[in-house]
């Protein structure tokens, strides 16, 4: 392992009881404050993929290795913001901590400070039925915000949401990433979300395995004029192209 | 234009003066016996003339009832608790609940009132009542208890969050709408129950509104009769209210079948 991968994942396979094969023989480093997007078709194990790193399941083959022997402080996004219905905005953001034992008021200025990052310190107070779905993405962000993870796993965070809302928030995670120096390891289906995005696209194949690693050029901070530049659109091509299977590995 | 809220009192209100105007008007035009059908004020004046014996009467039916609906929620909610924990406990265990749901509660009344003694009829009552009340509070609590978002159990997972933790601050919460269901039908049930087992104990030392029914009918007393099933009814509809109110004092924050939206 380098000395700059966080976590080096080996051979890595899974089968469930069925004797459904997810995963297979999937390896590769995710190297510190990286940006990996994973792109692939529906069912070819990516959010798989990405409980196992959480710890939420086990591989059935292969290893996978922490820089520091054990798997940092994680943050989940899920597809859907997957919030507690009857507990307000601030209580949503305070779980985690509040799962650690920490007190409420100790940790008042440090939730509201996460909910100022991403828009929402004027709706501490309210119940999630009262947020549109791009805002109850932000809760669902800044709750996984607040334990100040090293590594953030996303799960095709924004497919249900709007084109507009999906690009202000793809721009306010680019901005949050560069600020929190998080590892970002993030699903999705977008192509083009996922070229914006990363400094690295992994391809899946529809059997659970990766067939392409491809680097994605282009400096950060990105916007409108990456988003227009010809470079995005020819990288853009270039992982539809693997997607597809028409690129050689 | 009328509100719907006070539409929703107005309307059942109004069906029921028809109805009772209705029948008073059937009663004296066509000269109908009391012993078959009294007029409602005859029922009325029944009321008022046997105040003190029906009030009476209706404490004991409201204690038991009451008693049992409290047994059933703690038991139910305390068993589907240990079952969500457990799968073997569930697995060992559940099939006895549905035979205690399954085993008509005047064929096991008898049993009952021997094993607790004519001297404790109440506790006879509330037993079978129990038995009666008991089984939707388990089953919904149960159900509510296994329709935890996945996700979010997994998040809890991720936390680190201890049994006890997603116990209180996951899967009860998110069980609420579900046992409070329980509950509505419960209370019913509760009451139905009280009176079915008064009804199968016959008229050993029961002296609720079931055994005010039967003796009124053997006297021939049918205003007093009809008198003690409007306190019956009555009783009914308060549980049903009271339970609805609670529910919607709980959920009225959060859950979908509660919150007011706009248009």
């Amino acid at each position: 392992m380098t000395d700059q991968a966080l976590l080096r994942l080996s051979g890595i396979g899974k089968t469930y009881e069925s004797g459904t094969k997810a995963l297979d023989g999937i390896g590769f480093d995710v190297s510190c404050g990286g940006f990996i997007s994973l792109v692939g078709p529906s069912g070819c194990g990516k959010s798989t993929l990405l409980r196992l790193i959480a710890g939420l399941m086990r591989p059935s083959e292969g290893s996978l290795n922490w820089r520091d022997g054990a798997r940092p402080e994680t943050g989940f996004v899920f597809q859907d913001a997957t919030l507690m219905p009857w507990a307000s905005v601030f209580e949503n953001v305070y779980l985690p901590l509040k799962l650690k034992g920490l007190a409420r008021e100790d940790c008042r200025a440090r939730i509201m400070e996460a909910l100022s990052r991403v828009g929402l310190s004027q709706e501490a107070g309210a119940m999630p039925h009262a947020l549109s779905g791009g805002m109850k993405m932000r809760v669902s962000i800044a709750r996984a915000l607040v334990m100040e993870p090293s590594l953030l796993l996303m799960d095709e965070p924004f497919a249900a949401l709007d084109e507009l809302t999906r690009e202000k928030l793809d721009d306010d995670l680019l901005t949050l990433w560069k600020e929190q120096s998080w590892t970002v390891l993030f699903v999705t289906h977008s192509v083009f979300e996922a070229v914006y995005l990363s400094e690295r696209v992994l391809i899946f194949s529809h059997d659970g395995r990766i067939t392409h690693d491809i680097p994605i050029e282009g400096g950060f901070p990105r916007g409108d004029a990456f988003r227009e530049s010809a470079l995005y659109f020819e990288q853009a091509k270039r992982v539809s192209a693997a997607l597809r299977g028409e690129a050689r590995p | 234009m009328m509100r719907y809220g006070t539409l929703r009192i107005l309307l059942p209100l109004l069906v029921g003066a028809l109805f009772i105007g209705g029948w008073e008007w059937l009663v004296h035009t066509y000269e109908i016996r009391e012993f078959v059908l009294p007029a409602p004020s005859r029922v009325a004046e029944a009321l008022v003339q046997d105040f003190g014996s029906l009030m009476g009467s209706l404490w004991v039916t409201l204690r038991v009832t009451l008693a049992a609906f409290l047994a059933a929620c703690l038991t139910g909610i305390g068993l589907a608790v240990l079952f969500s924990q457990s799968r073997t406990v569930e697995m060992a265990f559940f099939p006895y609940a549905v035979i205690l749901q399954v085993t008509p509660v005047v064929a096991i009344a008898p049993l009952i009132i021997i094993w607790v003694g004519f001297s404790r009829m109440e506790l006879a009552l509330l037993i079978l009542a129990w038995i009666v009340a008991f089984f939707p509070i388990l089953s919904n609590t149960v159900l509510g208890l296994r329709s935890v978002d996945h996700n979010l159990r997994d998040l809890f997972r991720l936390y680190g969050a201890s049994r006890w933790q997603t116990l209180t601050q996951l899967q009860l919460p998110a069980a609420l709408p579900y046992i409070l269901t329980g509950m509505k039908v419960s209370g019913g049930l509760a009451l139905i129950g009280a009176v079915v087992a008064e009804f199968a104990a016959g008229s050993a030392d029961a002296t609720g509104l079931a055994w005010r029914i039967l003796e009124a009918g053997n006297r021939l007393q049918i205003p007093k009769m009809f008198a003690a099933l409007l306190l019956l009814s009555l009783l009914g509809i308060a549980i049903f209210f009271l339970l609805t109110a609670l529910e919607h004092f709980l959920l009225r924050r959060w859950h979908e079948s509660a919150v007011k939206r706009e248009g």
